[in-house]
């Protein structure tokens, strides 16, 4: 069997990508992902650390219910990775805690 | 106020899944104006989860079943937008359902919807109508284990709506685990866009179907489909364990592999069957749960956790309709004959008429059997039945407030706590950003309490500056207008 992404198996004739950063380090982006869709195809699974323990996080349920993919996005804290779409140029910062200077 | 300027009445329909457009599509052929809000960008719901059109999929139906009804229902809602009979809000994420009472001489009720405009969910929009139709869908339920808040371990739901929206994976090597209907297009809609899928990890026993054989013989297309799914099982070389249930996640920062075990009669771990399998990705769910949240906060009475509904999809709450998953977990189908259903109903309510039951026989016979199918597969595809004594102390329960095990355990053993609210108020577990979705069926089990509705006000967070403001300030969107203005 050949390999196949999902881009294969819907045959995606994907618009042009463009990068946005995540804390720093650019990323590839194709149009329409949301902020987690594109940090997962970076290999990216985390991007939030818990207020009490500092644990990692990243999506949870995929569909804005859990809120465990929380995120800064351009220096807005606390969006849902898994709703907000992603745009040309974020600067997508992991999420400490509240996210405030607390 | 209610809106007839065009002498039409206006039904809102809160949500865009197979319910809600199946609903809208009925109502409006009937007359009615329809206003359809749905979070999402694209209408869908989770079942029709649409891939952003950015990606320009050419085959999204690759990644979809039933995808001729999805044809019909997308085609179908072109046309009435296009019509000016229905108004499509997308980006709308519904908060609040309110309903005025009719004022004298009987006069019927008014709803007002308000709504986020997403994905930032902070400028406020309203929706005016005279009757509402729930269709606000479900979500997933997922009990603890130890190491299920690391990265890498997603709801089998979510893994779903990630490859469908967003055409991605979340590692190379995953497992599927949990119990329930879900598991099989998550496993298969997994390995077919390119993940290795090592285990599809089923705790029920699939001979307890047995006990049902005759409302399975009813569904020859569901045991089609359990064939097919079978196949395409064997087509990926993906191994199904059933009876067997996940006791552990492992990894640092991230997930390594899982440890899976097999289960006796009595729902407990085999000893010596436990076997540790290396994977990235853990897609795991064990059933769904109704949002009930708009139809609590307008005060419609529940049967359980389910919004209780009569045989025309009625709430108890006049001008009230509600269909699909909120009414009881059973599929899309089943939500497109409830809300087929319902949008003959109100059409007819809505004009004082009483509906001609005989234009919905088919699809009222088509939800009965469902229902039936449904409920054999809720007594089949339960968790392991001693699922809370693998939850160590240590594993966080309250994914949100990080409150674990031991400290729900405390409160019950040692502080009497008797009920959920009780042990909330002790822990601060489902007092987090997710309002106890996540952690509320954990913490009714390891309190030994039953799960009670959560009555939220609210379905979701709202700014208080949304909050503050004074009714009638300049923030209506007219029922006859699209989107948002900001005027």
């Amino acid at each position: 069997m050949t390999p196949r992404t999902p881009l294969d198996l819907v045959d995606a004739r994907r618009g042009p990508a463009f990068t946005v950063t995540f804390d720093g380090r650019e990323i590839t982006v194709l149009p329409g992902q949301t902020i987690a869709a594109a940090l997962w195809s970076a290999g990216i699974t985390s991007w939030r650390t818990t207020r009490g323990s500092g644990e990692p996080r990243g999506v949870f349920c995929g569909i804005g219910v859990c809120f465990d993919c929380l995120v800064s996005v351009n220096g807005r804290v606390n969006q849902r990775a898994c709703l907000v779409p992603a745009e040309a140029g974020d600067v997508i910062r992991t999420q400490k805690g509240t996210g405030h200077h607390d | 106020m209610t809106d007839r300027t065009d002498g039409r009445p206006h039904l809102a329909v809160i949500g865009a899944g197979p319910a809600g457009l199946t609903a809208a599509l009925a109502a409006a052929a009937r007359g009615v104006r329809v206003t359809l809000v749905d979070s999402a960008a694209q209408a869908g719901g989770q079942f029709y989860r649409q891939t952003a059109p950015g990606l320009g999929a050419r085959r999204p139906q690759a990644l979809h079943h039933q995808w001729r009804t999805w044809e019909r229902l997308r085609d179908g809602l072109a046309g009435h937008v296009a019509a000016g009979r229905v108004t499509s809000l997308t980006d709308h994420h519904v908060w609040f359902v309110e309903r005025q009472s009719g004022t004298t001489g009987g006069a019927p009720a008014s709803f007002t919807v308000h709504a986020l405009l997403g994905p930032e969910q902070e400028e406020p929009v309203t929706v005016h109508a005279d009757a509402v139709l729930l269709a606000t869908g479900g979500y997933e339920k997922v009990l603890p284990f130890p190491g299920w808040t690391l990265p890498g371990v997603v709801t089998a739901g979510g893994a779903q709506a990630m490859l469908k929206g967003g055409l991605v994976l979340p590692g190379r090597t995953a497992v599927v685990a949990g119990t329930g209907p879900l598991l099989l297009p998550v496993a298969v809609g997994l390995a077919s866009a390119g993940a290795k899928v090592a285990a599809l990890v089923e705790s029920a026993d699939p001979r307890a179907f047995v006990r049902h054989a005759r409302v399975l013989a009813a569904h020859p297309a569901k045991l089609a489909e359990g064939a097919w799914y079978a196949a395409e099982l064997a087509r990926y070389r993906v191994r199904t364990r059933v009876r067997h249930t996940v006791v552990a996640a492992h990894g640092t920062g991230r997930l390594e592999a899982v440890t899976v075990a097999a289960l006796d009669g009595d729902g407990r771990v085999r000893p010596g069957t436990e076997r540790r399998i290396p994977c990235d990705t853990l897609a795991v769910g064990h059933g769904m749960l109704p949002h009930t949240d708009l139809a609590e906060a307008l005060g419609c009475r529940l049967d359980g956790v389910d919004v209780a509904v009569d045989d025309e999809q009625r709430t108890d709450v006049p001008g009230v309709w509600a269909a699909g998953e909120t009414t009881g977990i059973g599929g899309a189908a089943l939500a497109g004959a409830e809300g087929g259903i319902a949008g003959v109903s109100i059409a007819a309510r809505l004009n004082s008429r009483i509906p001609d039951r005989s234009s919905y026989a088919s699809a009222a016979k088509a939800r009965a059997g469902m229902r039936e199918f449904f409920a054999a597969v809720d007594t089949v595809c339960v968790p392991p039945a001693r699922w809370a004594e693998h939850v160590t102390d240590d594993t966080v329960v309250c994914r949100c407030e990080e409150v674990t095990a031991s400290a729900v355990r405390e409160a019950v053993d040692e502080l009497g706590a008797g009920d959920v609210r009780t042990v909330k108020l002790l822990t601060r577990a489902g007092m987090g950003w997710c309002q106890g979705r996540m952690c509320g069926p954990a913490v009714a089990g390891l309190a030994r309490c039953p799960e009670t509705p959560s009555r939220r006000p609210f379905a979701r967070p709202v700014p208080l500056g949304v909050l503050a403001r004074e009714p009638g300030e300049p923030h209506d969107t007219s029922p006859s207008t699209t989107g948002w203005d900001p005027s």
